[in-house]
């Protein structure tokens, strides 16, 4: 009899975790809140740093995966420990019972309007990464033609006030690669990256940095302070040149916020009903935090993605991949006699 | 005029709308390097007219891209065109040759 294994989230983590599993001869169920598959992917237009389209990557997660199943629109309404394996009752009325789960629950994005001064759900050309990607994906051109648009790195990242003092690591190279989108969309219009630091740590996001620079975006070191309507409904950014120790004005068309991850909140109600812990940022606590990064304090749950911090596509599939393993050597050991 | 006992002094803010961006682009298009700049300091930390004189490459490139055109060419004067600053470049900007395109398009 193949052994049940819960992956919770069909996000990109869950997706490759459970096609993994599948691949190892384990019955695989998974459960996704949303209406559809793919997480944050599926709302992505384009991947930095080469500008993958998301869909061609989500389309071959889910290549994987003919033969988990699937329940969407689901969450769990509750789980608990039965002798060595978890009871969970799904809101759909199934019971599963599992030998081990995996928590792909992922992240949330940073809900920006909690930055007031910035303006989000006050004017309307301020907007988030999230939504300009919804933008390119529908192909829907900003009109008028924009004069001057600007990012926001770091919005709810790297800012105790706002409940997050770390950083999310993908959003530096997010606004980048935006910028060079948009910079290739509208040429002539100006364009301008506000940001603290730049983290472009990855392979190749120094050569976007490159390209964004020489197509002409403007990178200004300091965080913008405050955002206002200018009578022409445009917008009136106010930030620090922090090289030049001046403060600076400009009016944009478009303001576009990077928020960053939090951890999301339904994975965090799961996380109550089986006493998981976390750390200071709100996300899960791995039972250490460099040899055993996919495994929870608790026997047989597993972690996988930015369930446990901000993190890469790659690093993520990376993680789905490895907790595979750890979750096939749990079962050999607990639960297939020798 | 009266005189009411205060005066207004120009706002030391830098502000973008009305910053000259042509000449820059002008500029870019001469030396595209400049645009690679990413304003780390080598340049400055190394000038040796620096040691006697506020000279900045950095902040010069800045100062234009502000539209500061006057403190660009200031904190530029005292260059001697040694070239020092061209083999620290971490970009690789042949910086004696910017500032000599600078001084072209935007000296008087
Ligand atoms: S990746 Fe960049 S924008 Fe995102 S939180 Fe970190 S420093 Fe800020
Ligand atoms: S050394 Fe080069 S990159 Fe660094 S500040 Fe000077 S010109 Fe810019």
């Amino acid at each position: 009899m193949k052994n049940n294994i819960l992956v919770i989230g069909g996000g990109a983590a869950g997706l490759e975790a459970a096609a993994n599993l599948e691949r190892l001869g384990y019955n695989i169920i998974l459960i996704e809140r949303d209406k559809q598959l793919g997480g944050h992917l599926a709302k992505w237009d384009r991947l930095f740093p080469d500008g993958l389209p998301a869909q061609e990557v989500l389309d071959s997660l889910l290549d994987n995966i003919s033969n988990v199943k699937c329940f969407t629109e689901t969450d769990i309404q509750a789980i608990n420990i039965l002798d060595k394996s978890f009871n969970a009752i799904l809101s759909n009325g199934i019971t599963v019972l599992a030998d081990a789960v995996l928590m792909a629950s992922g992240f949330d994005i940073f809900p920006a309007a909690k930055k007031e001064e910035y303006g989000y759900g006050i004017y309307e050309n301020v907007i988030t990464n999230q939504d300009l990607e919804q933008m390119f994906k529908q192909q829907q051109s900003i009109s008028p033609i924009p004069r001057a648009i600007g990012f926001v790195h770091c919005v709810g990242s790297r800012d105790e006030k706002a409940g997050n003092p770390a950083c999310s690591k993908v959003c530096c190279a997010t606004a980048v690669k935006q910028a060079c989108e948009v910079k290739e969309l509208y040429p002539d219009a100006d364009v301008y990256c506000f940001y603290m630091d730049l983290r472009m740590f990855g392979r190749r996001y120094e050569d976007l940095y490159l390209k964004a620079q020489k197509s002409g975006v403007r990178f200004i070191r300091g965080r913008v302070s405050e955002v206002a309507q200018t009578a022409d409904n445009r917008l009136l950014v106010k930030a620090e040149d922090t090289l030049s120790s001046k403060p600076v004005r400009v009016n944009l068309d478009m303001l576009v916020l990077m928020a960053g991850m939090r951890p999301s909140e339904a994975g965090h109600k799961v996380g109550i009903q089986l006493n998981l812990t976390t750390e200071d940022d709100g996300f899960f606590s791995a039972k250490d935090g460099m040899l055993s990064l996919q495994k929870s304090k608790l026997p047989g749950l597993f972690y996988a993605g930015a369930c446990t911090g901000a993190k890469t596509l790659p690093d993520t599939l990376h993680e789905a991949r490895s907790a595979a393993m750890e979750i096939d050597r749990y079962i050999k050991e607990n639960f297939i006699k020798k | 005029m009266i005189d009411f006992g205060f005066g207004i002094s120009p706002s030391s803010g830098i502000n973008l709308n009305n910053s000259d961006k042509d000449t820059f682009s002008k500029l870019a298009k001469m030396e595209p390097n400049v645009l690679k700049c990413m304003a780390c300091g080598s340049c400055t930390a190394t000038c040796t007219a620096g040691d006697f004189k506020t000279t900045s490459l950095r902040t010069a490139i800045l100062n234009l891209q502000n539209g500061l055109k006057d403190e660009a060419l200031e904190i530029l004067s005292g260059c001697m065109l040694c070239g020092k600053c061209t083999m620290v470049c971490p970009r690789g900007i042949n910086t004696r040759h910017l500032i000599l395109s600078i001084n072209k398009i935007y000296g008087k």
